[in-house]
């Protein structure tokens, strides 16, 4: 009788809180049949706020998988002092509120603060533009690749790598033809968490964008704009092209999951 | 959102090669000097410095300023409110990932599979969606007939939603890697099945429970997103920290709004530093 009574409360809570409205904003959003979701996702707006949610997105991807390769290679093949520091640094930014992460770019990016002032006299605006929101991107997005690559490279050893340079590899043949194939289904999905969380950011990058339509407006803030705009098709149709992207995250995870 | 890279914080990588290739602790290789400058300078070029700057301008104008600007009667409200219902939300999610984790691990029933995917959806789900979601669902406009929105209980319930994944994703694993034989054992001791609960499971799961909860709690002080449409951001009333910082944002009151952040970073560094602490009595008792 537990047991039931157990899985009875697991479902329903689960069916309230994540199914029922998630279904109910698909069914909403296709309500009226397909032709008003393609009017709504193919106005001017909505594409324009496509291309900079992508632009952003795949700009903050290539740093962090950059720096997420070449740091979890550091922290796990190579010794150095302050490891464990700059190791529980890499966690910090899943603990910072988003909106204090646009504030902290700003108070240094801003045109009013030291740097972004500099920076703004050389004709480079950072805060209020791309440059910017892939700044926020970056920020919130930083733990996943290396995160997700650090545990495969230390089960992975270094014994290949260093056959490898006996017999006369050069480092970064060692890092092509050895590490890389095999941390290649731990990089794909950081790098699919990583893009998911870029292209569903909000709010970091709501305070640097400066919010202007047409302008800096991606599909997250798209989707609020709308919203208090009383557009309701226009945002529920966006919402659920976001949720598509989440679903089709979850399944990709799903698949290159590490096992273990 | 994010899913297991981001539930179980990382220990830190064991040293090169097995120790093998052992070398004085401060001479470091000209390889490893470029590529930790080059980490650190993008890790503090991003992270560390701008945190710093905040920290650094909420005590601009000296401590008095830092002080009336968390406790003007909007920002207390706001932060009170954010502290409580998080510590509201931790507690629910100890008791209900618990359950979660308990059915998704020992239950058997068709679509099982389909349902611990699901358990994700919400570090994958953008967190402006998600507010829209519960909106529309439990909204002025719901089918169901239940409005929360504007109140408090509506922010509550896009907590719950952003945070379901912590404590199910935390102690799943460790129930799954528990030993059946010790609970076999306390049965055919003459156990009940809640003494064998009480006394063999439970002892097993309290850490990690209670480090999926203390990571509900910091995402729940800082979240943002799923609250804003939700809440109606009704000061005093509704809204959140992470609101009322967006707010003096837009007021141009950067002073005011650094100095909240100071604050929210603050609990959120001493619940990690709790975290950390809970994860080493765990696998010292474990």
């Amino acid at each position: 009788m537990a047991k039931y009574g157990l899985r009875t409360i697991a479902i329903a809570y689960l069916f309230f809180l994540l199914v029922l409205p998630v279904g109910l904003i698909i069914w909403r959003t296709f309500g009226d049949g397909l032709q008003p979701v393609v009017d709504a996702l193919s106005s001017p707006s909505a594409v324009h706020a496509f291309q900079v949610t992508l632009t952003v997105a795949l700009w903050a991807v290539a740093a962090n998988t950059v720096f997420g390769i070449g740091t979890a290679v550091l922290l796990v093949r190579h010794s150095f002092p302050g490891k464990r520091l700059l190791n529980a640094l890499i966690d910090l930014p899943m603990a910072v509120s988003p909106v204090v992460v646009g504030l902290a770019l700003i108070l240094v990016y801003g045109k009013f603060a030291p740097v972004g002032g500099l920076l703004e006299s050389w004709g480079i605006q950072i805060i209020f533009s791309t440059p910017g929101m892939v700044l926020a991107t970056v920020f919130v997005a930083l733990p996943l690749v290396v995160r997700a690559v650090v545990p495969v490279l230390e089960e992975l050893g270094d014994e290949q790598e260093q056959a490898a340079h006996t017999l006369g590899a050069s480092r970064l043949q060692a890092f092509l033809r050895i590490t890389l194939p095999g941390i290649r289904w731990a990089l794909a999905y950081g790098i699919v968490l990583c893009l998911a969380r870029s292209l569903g950011e909000y709010g970091a990058v709501a305070v640097v964008s400066g919010r202007l339509v047409d302008q800096t407006q991606t599909l997250t803030l798209f989707v609020e704009e709308r919203f208090q705009n009383f557009d309701q098709p226009a945002a529920f149709a966006a919402a659920t092209a976001l949720a598509l992207i989440a679903v089709i995250t979850l399944l990709l995870t799903k698949l290159l999951r590490p096992k273990g | 959102m994010t899913t297991d890279v981001a539930v179980r914080p990382a220990p830190p990588p064991g040293p090169p090669g097995g120790g093998a290739r052992a070398r004085s602790r401060f001479s470091v290789p000209g390889g490893t000097a470029l590529g930790l400058g080059s980490s650190v300078l993008y890790l503090s070029l991003i992270v560390l410095i701008p945190l710093a700057v905040v920290a650094w301008r909420s005590l601009d104008e000296g401590p008095g300023y830092f002080w009336r600007a968390v406790t003007t009667p909007d920002a207390w409200a706001a932060l009170t409110l954010t502290i409580g219902a998080s510590a509201l939300v931790a507690v629910f999610n100890l008791v209900m990932g618990t359950i979660i984790a308990w059915v998704l691990v020992r239950d058997r029933f068709p679509g099982k599979a389909v349902v611990d995917t699901l358990i994700d959806l919400p570090f994958a789900l953008p967190t402006i969606v998600a507010g829209l979601v519960l909106l529309a669902l439990y909204g002025p406009e719901s089918p169901l007939g239940i409005n929360l929105a504007y109140s408090r209980a509506g922010v509550v319930l896009a907590l719950l939603f952003v945070t379901l994944p912590f404590v199910v994703r935390t102690v799943q694993p460790v129930l799954l890697e528990l030993d059946k034989e010790m609970e076999q054992a306390a049965a055919s001791l003459g156990a009940s099945p809640f003494q064998t609960f009480r006394r063999v499971i439970l002892p097993n799961l309290v850490p990690a429970m209670l480090s999926g909860t203390a990571l509900a709690f910091t995402r729940s002080i800082a979240e943002f997103g799923s609250t804003v449409l939700i809440s109606g951001n009704l000061p005093f009333k509704t809204q959140v920290a992470a609101v009322n910082i967006f707010s003096q944002i837009e007021g141009d009151n950067t002073t005011g709004a650094a100095a909240i952040s100071t604050v929210l970073l603050v609990v959120a560094l001493v619940a990690l530093v709790s975290l950390d602490f809970l994860q080493r009595w765990g696998s010292r008792r474990g």
